[in-house]
């Protein structure tokens, strides 16, 4: 079977999404293609095909370690989706609907990249396609939080292609043919032209952080994840960040093969810690639970950046922890997205007692918030323990300091903000707004499924999830 | 090569760049940036004029339509939906940015030098055209309150990344080709506009007051 099936199958979902005349019946098309896509995903890893070298596309070791767990958040987030479109139904869906499962397509594209030029395309097309998502709710501080997506994105993706050029610029005076495929890259090696090389990286680091959201262009992503609807936040943080995290380990192995790995590790692991850095002290000062999300992924971006700084052994955690984070974070954003509709607000100053209005949503959000602070036996514990110990085993012993006092920074800002919203009364305003709002099993199970599925991971990392992390790393460091 | 009508039309683009951050009313910047996207579009002609193919025909014209015709097209547009003063405000006034355009361009010059280039690149200014092109976007960018010249701003920011573009035109050109996709998004951004100024979220479009969402 051809992995192009992946890309193909969602895309022809969101053609028929946006051809279903029925506004009542389109949203079941995300769960359904969801479920195919899903299926398809698992069929090619448990089986991967073998992928030619000088393929633009593939299910290669890197694709085949992170795009189940996309497929998997997606599937989850669809069939969360069914009962929030039913509780949106005043608003048309057909755009969301369609845009939803033509990123999933692209997604699935950008994570089979192999093509540094193909690669760009996809990103750039996932981040067009998510603006009217962002927008979704219609309000001013949507539109204000989708302007300024677009300009940090849009820069972010101006100089990725510009770092891309670059690229291309030192294998041309190396004397390549003009094949762009990571594999040619990787193999021109050390011919590659060497300032052309770091200023590649620069601006490739640059434009793909920006999209994963690493400090200092990390701007958007509160705005965004807390204006978008919660599902689209769970599909931009687990989803659409680990497109950009594959980009820059693809880059990451080319300029390794250049000979400046060295140099590419530590920016890695100087913005990886400057994010959390940053993360942390910004989740002390919010008072917002869905911005709080946002900077926790930050926060996450950091960790997954100082893993891929830290050699194969660190590459193979980073993408635990991709898993780790994804399932979890999704967990966090569809219970934060019951809170928010319960409550009408996402101020800690307006929002008080919702283990009385919500019991369910808020004891998911708050063992989702224990999860991903690191709580064993959840799945970011021991992501976050790999992480730790190949720091410690690369010798980065202030480093490791570092990243443990911003975690537990971090965690005292995440408990401030989601005790304050669950403890207490309820506000009259509040209990009469969460009147409206039924606890449905629709809306209470997919979190609940995100949740026991970072608990599956943590307690019972299966072997073969294991062999795919470390096959991802084995492809990126290859032993010579 | 032509290098020497390839350098007129460079240094043609540059001035422009100095033009634009002089500007100081919006119809005047638009009518810039579209002029420059014609001069833009005709260099892949000039540079594969011994031979040329459909397929860098095709690519000077798609810049030509895009960056000259519909985007300064749809900016129009948005500009009478909104009713937006044809006044710029700026953050960085009109003489410093001059200043920093014109101090840019002959660094541009003096870091396109230090930069290893092929033999058959290092006679055209399309290195130093990109960079002072890049920087002038970056000063609009930051230094401009309007969302329109904003949008300016980063059209001109892109345009420098063509010009670099154009020195892979010979070897990958699908990579340069893929760079039209950047117009997209700009064409993005100005629907963006528009749309919103239906929806009457918004009075003025002054990208200060957009300032809710933050700690």
């Amino acid at each position: 079977m051809s992995p192009l099936f992946l890309i193909i199958v969602p895309l022809a979902g969101a053609l028929i999404a946006a051809a279903w005349p029925n506004n009542r019946t389109r949203p079941w098309l995300l769960p359904a293609f969801g479920l195919l896509h899903f299926v398809l995903t698992f069929w090619l890893f448990v089986r991967p095909p073998v992928v030619a070298p000088g393929a633009w596309l593939g299910f290669d070791p890197l694709a085949r370690a992170v795009l189940p767990v996309v497929s998997l958040l997606f599937l989850v987030c669809a069939a969360y989706g069914v009962p929030y479109l039913r509780i949106r139904s005043g608003r048309p869906n057909r755009v969301f609907v369609a845009l939803l499962l033509a990123i999933l397509g692209l997604l699935s594209a950008g994570h089979q990249a192999r093509h540094l030029g193909l690669l760009w395309i996809t990103t750039e097309a996932v981040t067009l396609a998510t603006v009217p998502l962002l927008h979704f709710n219609g309000t001013p501080r949507a539109f204000e939080a989708t302007w300024k997506y677009l300009l940090v994105g849009g820069t972010g993706i101006a100089l990725s292609l510009l770092g891309s050029f670059c690229l291309g610029y030192a294998s041309l005076h190396g004397g390549g043919s003009g094949d762009l495929t990571f594999t040619a890259l990787t193999s021109q090696g050390a011919s590659l032209s060497h300032p052309w090389v770091l200023i590649a990286w620069v601006l490739l680091l640059a434009g793909y952080g920006a999209k994963m959201g690493l400090a200092p262009m990390h701007t958007w992503k509160p705005d965004a994840y807390g204006e978008a609807p919660s599902i689209v936040g769970a599909i931009l943080a687990g989803g659409v960040t680990t497109v950009a995290l594959t980009a820059i380990l693809r880059v990451r192995a080319v300029i390794g093969a250049a000979g400046e790995g060295f140099v590419a590790d530590r920016t890695l692991l100087v913005i990886g810690l400057f994010s959390m850095l940053v993360a942390a002290l910004f989740l002390l000062g919010t008072r917002d639970f869905k911005r709080m999300l946002a900077y926790s992924s930050v926060e996450h971006m950091g960790i997954l950046s100082i893993g891929a700084s830290l050699g194969a052994a660190g590459v193979a955690a980073s993408l635990f922890h991709v898993w780790s984070n994804s399932l979890t974070k999704g967990a966090l954003f569809l219970s934060a997205g019951n809170l928010r509709r319960a409550a009408g607000s996402p101020s800690m100053d307006e929002v008080r007692g919702m283990s009385m209005l919500t019991p369910r949503s808020a004891a998911i959000f708050v063992t989702g918030m224990f999860a991903i602070t690191a709580l064993p036996p959840f799945g970011p514990f021991f992501s976050e323990l790999q992480v730790v110990r190949a720091a410690l085993a690369s010798g980065h012993g202030v480093a490791t300091a570092m990243l443990l006092g911003c975690l537990l920074l971090a965690f005292f800002g995440l408990t401030r903000v989601t005790f304050g919203i669950v403890d207490g009364r309820p506000r009259p305003a509040t209990r009469e707004n969460a009147q409206r709002f039924v606890e449905t099993a629709g809306v209470i199970a997919p979190p609940l499924v995100l949740l026991a599925l970072s608990l599956w991971l943590g307690l019972f990392t299966p072997a073969i999830l294991r062999e795919a992390w470390s096959a991802a790393a084995a492809q990126l460091f290859p032993t010579p | 090569m032509n290098s020497g009508t390839l350098n007129l039309l460079i240094g043609v683009a540059m001035g422009l760049n100095l033009l634009a951050l002089g500007s100081s009313r919006l119809p005047s910047l638009i009518r810039i940036m579209s002029l420059q996207g014609v001069v833009l579009g005709l260099m892949p002609l000039i540079m594969v004029l011994e031979a040329l193919d459909w397929r860098v025909v095709a690519l000077a014209l798609a810049t030509m339509a895009g960056k000259g015709v519909v985007i300064p097209g749809l900016l129009r547009r948005a500009m009478r939906a909104a009713h937006i003063e044809r006044e710029m405000d700026p953050f960085i006034g009109f003489v410093p940015s001059l200043l920093l355009g014109a101090g840019g361009a002959i660094a541009a010059v003096g870091v396109a030098r230090a930069l290893p280039l092929l033999p058959e690149h290092a006679e055209t200014l399309l290195l130093p055209g990109a960079i002072s092109s890049m920087l002038t976007g970056f000063i609009l960018l930051i230094g401009r309150a309007k969302a329109i010249s904003q949008v300016c701003g980063f059209l001109i920011l892109e345009n420098g990344i063509y010009l670099f573009g154009l020195l892979l035109i010979h070897s990958t050109p699908l990579l340069v080709e893929s760079g039209i996709l950047l117009d997209v998004t700009v064409g993005v951004f100005v629907i963006g506009i528009i749309v919103d100024r239906i929806q009457r979220a918004f009075d003025s479009l002054d990208t200060r007051k957009l300032t809710t969402l933050r700690e």
